[in-house]
């Protein structure tokens, strides 16, 4: 559950970068997400034409705070994107550098305990530090969203030890993994280490085929939580045989 | 008087954010607003008195990720 929501699909879209608008229509759509992410900017020509992908789409909606570097950004931007989209849900970005766009913990814990306390449904976009993730909830966040990745690097799962204990430590709390996933498979991988979703944006948008890489993306994703609730196997060091040895002939000579 | 509209210096004779977007020609109600910074909801758009100097951003949806 994600603030109350529950979500069949665990995909979560991004919509920026897409070759036409059209294309991003018909990815949503080929993806089977049901919450896409949005932004704010300075009006621009076509943005009567994006209103009615938004509102044609079905989505939930989850506007991000991309883009902002301090606190006091973040906040209004968040208050804007409430007012703008009409939903308590913010996808919080307080990013830290504008290189390796790595949040700043510091001020996204700050921001988040305001905007929790303002009524917000916090989405926080932050690293596998557990620490931070800790914070983060006695902020007032009930998701957190750890990076694969820096954004749009498409590297996946940088850190695999330190999501799985992300995962072992946060048992109950959804965690999204928010940025860096470049292929199905590593999107796939999240949701079998039990992840409860996926948010990429970069690896659907600049494919060569976006809407097929979406559908790609949406059987990974749905695969890969299937396999978690199957329950996987053990790997072992060793072989061990699975065809039984019982009643096997002799055909020695 | 002179002020800032998304980054750009602009003379207007609109007192208030209200009157400032009804002069340029925005649907007041598909974007949000900010005042030196501080957002503006909807309703009190027409009591936000401009004065000069004033920076006013005027967003709208955008694609994001």
């Amino acid at each position: 559950m994600f603030y109350g929501t529950s979500l069949s699909s665990r995909l979560m879209l991004g919509t920026a970068q897409y070759p036409s608008p059209a294309i991003l229509r018909q990815a949503i759509t080929a993806s089977g997400a049901e919450v896409i992410t949005v932004s704010l900017r300075r009006e621009g020509r076509d943005g009567a034409a994006f209103r009615d992908i938004l509102a044609g789409s079905g989505c939930r909606l989850l506007p991000n705070t991309a883009g902002c570097h301090s606190v006091r950004e973040a906040v209004t931007t968040a208050e804007m994107a409430r007012e703008l989209f009409g939903t308590s849900w913010i996808k919080l970005e307080v990013i830290g550098h504008a290189d390796t766009l790595q949040p700043d913990p510091f001020a996204l814990v700050e921001a988040a305990r305001i905007l929790s306390a303002d009524g917000f449904e916090v989405f926080p976009y932050t690293t596998e530090d557990l620490i931070v993730g800790e914070k983060l909830l006695e902020a007032g966040c009930r998701v957190l969203m750890p990076w694969g990745a820096p954004i749009g690097s498409g590297q996946g799962l940088r850190n695999i030890g330190g999501l799985r204990s992300m995962r072992a430590h946060f048992p109950d709390i959804p965690l999204v993994i928010d940025a860096g996933i470049g292929a199905p498979s590593q999107a796939m991988l999240a949701m079998e280490m039990g992840f409860d979703a996926v948010l990429l944006n970069t690896a659907v948008a600049k494919a060569a085929d976006p809407v097929a890489m979406a559908a790609a993306f949406g059987q990974a994703v749905a695969a890969g939580q299937v396999a978690f609730n199957a329950g996987l196997m053990p790997s072992r060091d060793m072989a061990a045989a699975s065809t039984p040895i019982f009643g096997l002939a002799e055909l020695v000579p | 008087m002179r002020i800032d509209l998304n980054g750009e210096p602009l003379v207007t004779a609109a007192t208030t954010l209200a009157l400032l977007l009804d002069e340029q020609g925005f649907d007041a109600a598909c974007v949000a607003t900010a005042l030196d910074g501080a957002f503006v909801p909807r309703g009190q758009r027409a009591a936000a008195v401009l004065s000069d100097g004033a920076r006013v951003e005027v967003l709208a949806p955008m694609q994001g990720g």
